[in-house]
């Protein structure tokens, strides 16, 4: 594996040992010493096209615990006209000597290009492309996952056979979404999807909903993840109001009074707490949010230790 | 060379003859006819010169893409004899001015026949109709109108348009978006735009739009034309429409006919291009159009763009590829090759239904008393596409290809403007 693109590109034993070595890395992370010298030397870009303060800080602090130099590169917007290309900011940036590049960008397949075009030839990971993925947030929720079903330290070489999780909100613009539905389908997770009409995605399986009561009373669902609403959506007449849009895809403090207590709650953040989600939901034991944002890290660490490092993650 | 003549050609009826050609005009046609110059065309396919309906030559305003001359060049290299350029220029070509500027850059180019299309509305901004009656009266006598790139999506102003060019014979070609539908789109809407996460154009924003103009049309009692079109539901809805006895022309373009969206998985620019590549259904549908004649033309919508407009991430690319020279190849697999049609349909498709959309007098047309126009074709070459062509941008999407046929010779007015697939230098054609 050079890049991480998509999770869709992901084998099972791919993503099983990315989250066995992730677990690993929590380890790391609970020690005194959180600090390993694997990426000593090694230079990452955190090349950030689009305004984003957690992901970049996320793989900051990955790259930093594992003693590789960070550049943090931001640039709003990207086209011909609009200054430099992209091409031509990645040559300059690659000739300086990087050894992966970390992408954020609006433009969906901008990573893709980075690693396909030839424009350059370092390992590419993609942190965000536009409404298309964003995999290492679906290796994290999938490390969650584990963690909530199995418990700690009982995770090795565990997928996510028969498990059900519920996706909930803006599928049809959502990158996170995108990620899960790939790796978790591949781990063996049944993806249930819910949504108004106007933003659910074609393909996407066969699990959809458009009734958020009916469907957990007939999935019941092991896991509940909540997506940001964008509150543009609103002004584009995907959905008429906010109040509306709580009422009927929110998860409610009655439908979480509703939910099995095992059922874990997810969300990637940033939250809107009383649209998408209540304050009484999302500050519930069952809320795995900042659980969420530290396996992000850990995470973070296996993707570029097993970028950088060269080392394989699965025996071949 | 006053006189010659082209030794044993097949027709595209499919006899054998032999074309004798004196001053620029087709003298004789029969067998054995005789001159000083005899060019032998024994197992070659004589067609009348194309017309392309749908061109963007890029000048003036553009140049950096293409000019008159060096998109004209690559006319005569895929066997063009005339081509219509689209209007989108800098400054557009709403005004008599410009589109005399343009045919008279044609002439003095002297590739091809270089017919201006003028705008619909001033600066193809769909609010105002242009000046369309000084336009068909200048000196480049403009027959077909659009504001093509851009929808005339106001209904009233579509209406007044097509009932306007009814005074001196024009047409309205129109570009099929409806724009509200299709705010930031960059590919077909479908399972493949869904994945990719790129916005989706959906099929019903060009077919309410043509289901909307050919009632218009109808209502009015005027011909319209339908630009590149690209899907199953258009064709549909074109198919209604002629069976009702609306005047409705329409035109596909060789990408619709042999690429669909799956291409996009590659994030390669080079296969954005407006309307979008569609699904593999899409372009089955309009290859049996086109052979059953509910599609009447084929359009290239050549669309030249420098290197920095596609050497970058889809969404900031430019919309377009080229494909003058490959377009009479893509006929041939699509109608020949499929064994679905004959060369009586391709000289249709590409030369007589487009001349007589446009009223191009001098083209579409092998016959005593003509004009000489003649696109020569050896059926049998099969050719790997080669990235550069003679446009001056490398937006290609066929590289690598293979297409079957090549263009030997193109005779533009009795002159070899490509000569055994070679284009012809300017004192050669002067």
């Amino acid at each position: 594996m050079k890049h991480l693109l998509s999770a869709a590109d992901l084998t099972v034993d791919e993503i099983v040992a990315i989250l066995d070595l992730s677990d690993e890395m929590a380890l790391v992370n609970q020690r005194e010493n959180r600090k390993l010298p694997t990426l000593r030397n090694k230079t990452v870009v955190n090349l950030f096209f689009e305004d984003s303060t957690r992901t970049r800080i996320s793989f900051e602090i990955a790259a930093k615990r594992l003693s590789a130099d960070l550049i943090n590169f931001s640039a709003k917007g990207s086209s011909v006209s609009k200054g430099e290309s992209l091409k031509d900011t990645v040559q300059t940036l690659a000739a300086s000597g990087v050894d992966a590049f970390v992408v954020r960008h609006s433009a969906s397949g901008a990573p893709f290009n980075l690693a396909h075009r030839g424009w350059i030839d370092t390992p590419i990971i993609n942190a965000g492309d536009g409404t298309h993925e964003h995999p290492t947030q679906a290796l994290l929720d999938a490390m969650t996952i584990r963690e909530r079903i199995f418990g700690l330290g009982n995770t090795k070489g565990k997928t996510l056979n028969g498990i059900r999780v519920m996706i909930v909100g803006d599928i049809a613009h959502s990158r996170v979404a995108r990620s899960n539905f790939h790796l978790l389908t591949t781990l063996g997770a049944e993806v249930h999807l819910v949504a108004p009409p106007t933003l659910m995605p074609g393909g996407f399986g066969i699990h959809k909903h458009y009734d958020f009561d009916d469907a957990l009373q007939s999935v019941k669902p092991d896991v509940v993840m909540m997506l940001r609403v964008q509150l543009e959506r609103m002004s584009a007449s995907f959905f008429p109001s906010e109040s509306e849009y709580h009422r009927t895809w929110g998860l409610t403090s009655e439908r979480f009074y509703r939910l099995d207590e095992k059922t874990s709650i997810m969300h990637p953040g940033p939250m809107n707490r009383g649209l998408e989600i209540s304050s009484i939901a999302a500050d519930s034991a069952q809320s795995t949010i900042l659980q969420q944002v530290a396996n992000g890290i850990n995470v973070r660490m296996a993707v570029l230790y097993s970028l950088i490092s060269g080392e394989k993650v699965v025996s071949e | 060379m006053n006189s010659f003549v082209l030794k044993n050609a097949q027709l595209s009826d499919g006899q054998i003859a032999d074309i004798k050609i004196s001053s620029g005009v087709i003298a004789e046609i029969g067998s054995n006819l005789s001159a000083e110059t005899q060019i032998d065309c024994a197992g070659l396919i004589a067609l009348p010169g194309f017309v392309d309906l749908h061109t963007h030559l890029r000048e003036p305003g553009y140049e950096a893409s293409e000019t008159v001359l060096t998109g004209t060049q690559s006319a005569a290299l895929g066997g063009f004899t005339a081509v219509h350029a689209m209007a989108n220029t800098d400054p557009v070509a709403d005004t008599a001015g410009v589109v005399e500027q343009i045919r008279s850059l044609g002439i003095e180019a002297g590739y091809v026949d270089v017919f201006p299309i003028g705008a619909v509305t001033v600066g193809l901004e769909g609010k105002q109709l242009a000046e369309l009656g000084a336009m068909a009266n200048s000196k480049a006598a403009v027959k077909v109108f659009s504001d093509d790139g851009k929808c005339v999506s106001d209904p009233l102003l579509m209406r007044r348009a097509l009932e306007y060019v009814k005074a001196f014979g024009g047409v309205i070609a129109q570009h099929a978006q409806e724009p509200r539908l299709t705010v930031g789109a960059q590919m077909n809407a479908g399972v493949v735009s869904s994945e990719l996460g790129l916005a989706g154009w959906p099929a019903v924003a060009e077919e309410s739009i043509i289901a909307r103009d050919v009632l218009l049309a109808e209502h009015v009692g005027s011909r319209i034309h339908i630009c590149h079109l690209s899907t199953k539901g258009s064709v549909e809805i074109v198919r209604w429409a002629k069976s009702r006895g609306i005047n409705v022309t329409a035109e596909v373009t060789p990408h619709h006919l042999l690429l669909t969206d799956e291409l996009a998985r590659t994030y390669d620019p080079i296969y954005k291009v407006n309307p979008p590549l569609r699904t593999e259904q899409d372009v089955l549908a309009l290859r049996e159009a086109l052979v059953d004649g509910t599609i009447d033309i084929i359009a290239t919508d050549h669309a030249p763009h420098p290197i920095e407009a596609k050497d970058c991430e889809w969404n900031a690319a430019a919309f377009g590829m080229v494909g003058l020279e490959t377009a009479a190849s893509v006929a041939q697999l699509v109608l020949i090759e499929s064994g679905k049609s004959d060369w009586a349909r391709l000289a249709s498709v590409l030369s007589s239904k487009p001349a007589q959309i446009a009223n191009d007098s001098e083209h579409g047309e092998i016959a005593v008393g003509r004009k000489a126009n003649i696109a020569i074709i050896d059926p049998k070459v099969q050719r790997k596409i080669a990235r550069a062509t003679a446009s001056k941008s490398l937006n290609n999407p066929y590289v690598d290809r293979e297409l079957p046929g090549a263009v030997v010779h193109t005779i533009y007015n009795g002159r070899f403007t490509v000569k055994n697939g070679a284009l012809q230098n300017k004192e050669e054609i002067a």
